[in-house]
């Protein structure tokens, strides 16, 4: 009798899963998110890079954007509702755009250069009556060096910096634009713009369940037509779990996983799905306290606990979904540049470094770093930390870990060293992006943007790359600003300012039935050349 | 009746208040700052300042309690810092589907945890008691956190019968009582079940042995009263201690299980929490707190007015 009723069960469960699996039409690509609710639709996206690779950069397009076509190459900037752009060459604070004609928004109004300055208005004007600190909050932080804005006419216009600043280019990937007519049409209400979005990206808004799901249809009359899509949908759902994000594509729920955990590499690879990984702009270091009182006020100190880790052997242990980082950037990189301190792993001669500055047996060195459980771009927190902690004991350093949650760790990045939160810590794990200059290396070491004004969390202070900085914000030739990077980078590398890790390999796991993923070296991804086999 | 039932509720305002004043202050108390979880990583200090200003969190505490307990009276509990959208509007909609599942659950778990407590009881044949005593035990020592990702191993992924997370199919506009979407229910609502079925039987179960040792089974026994209507008085007499575990469960259960929500990603209370929890968005934590934390309050004073309606005696003590 409990046979039978089990093989009806079955049954009834295969039929009900197979009639489910049949309404879902050819070309639907399901993606299973990390994040746990569906990032913000409005064109300034929240939750990280994640809300803009889902829910920006797919329903909107900004001035300047990333060429996301190669896995070999670094992802450059490229234009996108910009055509071209220069530097007023009788005042270098003024950049001047030309924007792309014939663009319309999904609601079928033209894009000029009136839609550009309504998005910013309604993130940076207070006193117009379009702008939400929502946007401003998203926003704002990305353009630090953006003054003032002006039409030149229909399709121009003028774009001015708070001083000489060449790298301001790199900023505007996040100004993402939205439609001012449609706007206008629900009423000037911005809740309800984000139950009816309209911007100009590749894909349209389909409908949207709060925590539950996003669709995103193709929009066919897309500007760029080598990128319309070719899939029928994009469905994104929100699985913050790890394991239930694998479970979810085992089980043919989804077809796409961000960040599989490394423990299941294995067993997704043995069902013929796709692990895939890129060099993306990643680092997961540690920031180093160089006030007075801290041990890594020595340079010593601080290359030592750079040699005295086994970053091949930590790779390893995360199933190859990491590459070892002996920079911010990695050797491949134009900004690497040759620094003299080649980054190894030499127990030894670390060894030696720290006994020359004083630690050894008798008078061991013992360090106290804040790390978070998890947290955007922090991979595998606890685990990569405990190994560190290992190999620091094989050299005499007594490393303690203070393990917070990571909206506490983020707190005690902001304030910065010397603030009283962060006594007795001199080293915090925390990782970023290093996608341009500014973001990935500069903002950590100039005096200018010591916490809490900036992010260098550590209070570095270093003369020659604050010259060297200051000519890179006044080169505005292209081509010689990688060289000044790269000797800014190099410089930082030899005085051994952070403790550098890994890379994140950027991990998804695919179907087999998904083809045309081109992994760039990007946290974002171009969905219109992808398509999923029936 | 009506004047134990009006100093029940008396009782319960108090309590509600309290309630509030505990969840303010552990939201506050929690380390990390509410702004940094909003604002990006390169957000300068003056907008850090600006804010905190707009948040109202420049403000002392009890002000800040004061503003939110006056707006919460009046149904406002305000805006969530990640995406704008009204607090109680989320809460409800959460609320909504937390109460699909936790009615799925709390059904599964009165049948089993009663039937399983009257077979551990030796009400029922007598061989079945040391099963049934390692199935509650096991029951109520398994991490449903646990329990829900093994039931998604072998029910989703192995055997392919059943959704491994969600609440409904892609197509779906929303949630409907029929086979497309109750499939969906089937493994969130077994591991919510689990441990609130394991209890009730143990706790079932322990009543009823004890309620058999009393004297008064002696003398109904001595009358010569069948088996089926001494164990009548035994069920009538352990089912307000019985009552008292299942209120409880289904509180617990209305509240959402945090973890096995997450795992199945069901967009329910627990799932909220969990969302609000880790990107510090205060006023959707305090609403969501409140919100379950009275409804737990509601439920115990249903339970404390069911029991005493039961149970006479209660009434005097």
């Amino acid at each position: 009798m409990l046979d039978r009723l089990v093989c009806a069960l079955s049954l009834a469960s295969l039929l009900l899963t197979a009639s489910s699996g049949a309404a879902l039409s050819q070309g639907t690509l399901r993606i299973g998110m990390t994040v746990a609710d569906i990032p913000l639709v409005d064109g300034a996206p929240d939750q990280g890079t994640e809300g803009a690779k889902f829910a920006g950069y797919t329903i909107y397009d900004p001035l300047v954007s990333y060429d996301l076509s190669s896995a070999t190459t670094a992802a450059s900037i490229r234009p996108a509702l910009a055509e071209s752009w220069q530097v007023d060459p009788t005042d270098d604070r003024k950049w001047i755009f030309t924007l792309r004609r014939g663009v319309t928004f999904h609601d079928g109004s033209p894009f000029n250069a009136d839609a550009v300055l309504f998005n910013l208005d309604r993130a940076l004007d207070k006193n117009s009556p379009v702008y939400s600190a929502s946007f401003d909050r998203q926003i704002r932080s990305y353009l630090p060096s953006l003054e003032a804005w002006r039409k030149l006419d229909d399709h121009t216009v003028e774009l001015t910096t708070t001083q000489p600043d060449s790298l301001f280019v790199y900023q505007l990937p996040r100004l993402l634009i939205a439609s001012p007519a449609q706007y206008q049409k629900v009423g000037s209400d911005w809740d309800e713009f984000r139950r009816s979005p309209s911007g100009t990206g590749a894909w349209r808004f389909g409908s949207m369940v709060p925590r539950q799901r996003l669709e995103l249809v193709p929009n066919k009359s897309y500007w760029d037509t080598e990128r319309v899509p070719k899939l029928d949908r994009l469905v994104l759902l929100p699985i913050p779990e790890a394991s239930a994000r694998t479970a979810a594509l085992l089980s043919g729920r989804v077809d796409w996983i961000e960040t599989p955990s490394p423990e299941t590499v294995q067993t997704l690879e043995g069902r013929g799905f796709t692990v895939s990984t890129s060099a993306i702009p990643h680092i997961w270091p540690y920031h180093l306290s160089h006030l007075p009182d801290s041990p890594f006020s020595d340079v010593r100190v601080r290359r030592a606990l750079n040699l005295a880790i086994d970053r091949d052997g930590l790779v390893e242990l995360l199933h190859g979904l990491a590459v070892p980082a002996v920079g911010t950037v990695p050797p491949e990189s134009p900004w690497f540049g040759q620094p003299t301190f080649k980054i190894t792993y030499d127990p030894e001669r670390a060894k030696a470094l720290l006994a020359e500055a004083g630690y050894g047996p008798g008078n061991p060195l013992k360090v106290t770093a804040a790390i978070s459980t998890s947290g955007s771009g922090q991979m595998f927190p606890m685990l990569m930390n405990e190994f560190i902690q290992e190999n620091l004991r094989d050299i005499g350093v007594e490393l303690n870990l203070e393990v917070f949650e990571w909206e506490a760790l983020r707190s005690k990045r902001r304030v910065g060293a010397q603030a009283p939160e962060n006594e007795g810590v001199t080293l915090l794990n925390a990782s970023y992006s290093t996608q341009d200059p500014y973001t990935g290396i500069l903002r950590y070491l100039t005096a200018a943007e010591i916490a809490p004004k900036g992010s260098n969390w550590g209070s570095t202070r270093d003369e020659e790359i604050e010259a060297l900085v200051e000519e890179l914000r006044a080169e505005f030739d292209v081509a010689k600003q990688d060289p000044i990077v790269a000797k800014i980078h190099a410089r930082h590398v030899d005085q051994a300012n952070f403790i550098w890790v890994v890379h994140d390999g950027g991990a998804r796991a695919l179907s087999a039935k998904v083809r045309g993923h081109v992994h760039a070296q990007s946290w974002f991804v171009d969905f219109s050349l992808i398509t999923v086999e029936p | 009746m009506i004047s134990y039932a009006i100093q029940r509720v008396l009782f319960a305002l108090p309590i509600a208040l309290g309630v509030s004043l505990v969840v303010f202050s552990l939201v506050h108390l929690a380390p990390g700052d509410p702004i940094s979880a909003i604002l990006p990583n390169e957000a300068s200090e003056e907008m850090v300042i600006e804010a905190r200003r707009e948040f109202g969190l420049d403000r002392s505490l009890i002000v800040q309690y004061g503003i939110w307990l006056g707006k919460a009276l009046q149904g406002d509990l305000g805006s969530s810092i990640g995406n704008g959208r009204p607090v109680l509007d989320e809460v409800l909609s959460a609320l909504k589907h937390s109460l699909i599942l936790s009615l799925a659950a709390g059904l599964l778990a009165c049948l089993a945890g009663v039937l399983l407590g009257l077979l551990s009881a030796g009400l029922g044949r007598s061989r079945w008691q040391h099963v049934v005593r390692v199935v509650t035990i096991t029951g109520v020592s398994v991490p449903h956190y646990w329990l829900a990702i093994v039931l998604v191993i072998v029910f989703s992924v192995r055997l392919g019968w059943l959704p491994p997370l969600g609440m409904s199919p892609d197509s779906s506009a929303g949630w409907r009582p029929d086979l497309n979407h109750l499939q969906f229910l089937v493994l969130p609502a077994i591991a919510t079940a689990a441990i609130p079925a394991a209890i009730i039987a143990r706790t079932m179960a322990a009543s009823i042995q004890e309620i058999l040792s009393r004297d008064f089974m002696i003398t109904l026994r001595a009358k010569g009263l069948p088996r089926s209507r001494i164990n009548v008085h035994v069920l009538r007499n352990a089912m307000p201690t019985t009552l008292a575990a299942i209120g409880l469960q289904i509180g617990n259960m209305l509240g959402g299980s945090v973890l096995v929500e997450t795992v199945f990603a069901w967009p329910g209370a627990g799932f909220l929490l969990s969302n609000a929890i880790f990107q510090r968005d205060l006023p959707l934590l305090q609403g969501t707190m409140l919100a379950l934390a009275l409804i737990f309050v509601l439920i115990n004073l249903l339970v404390d007015l069911t029991q005493s309606w039961l149970d006479p005696r209660i009434r005097r003590a």
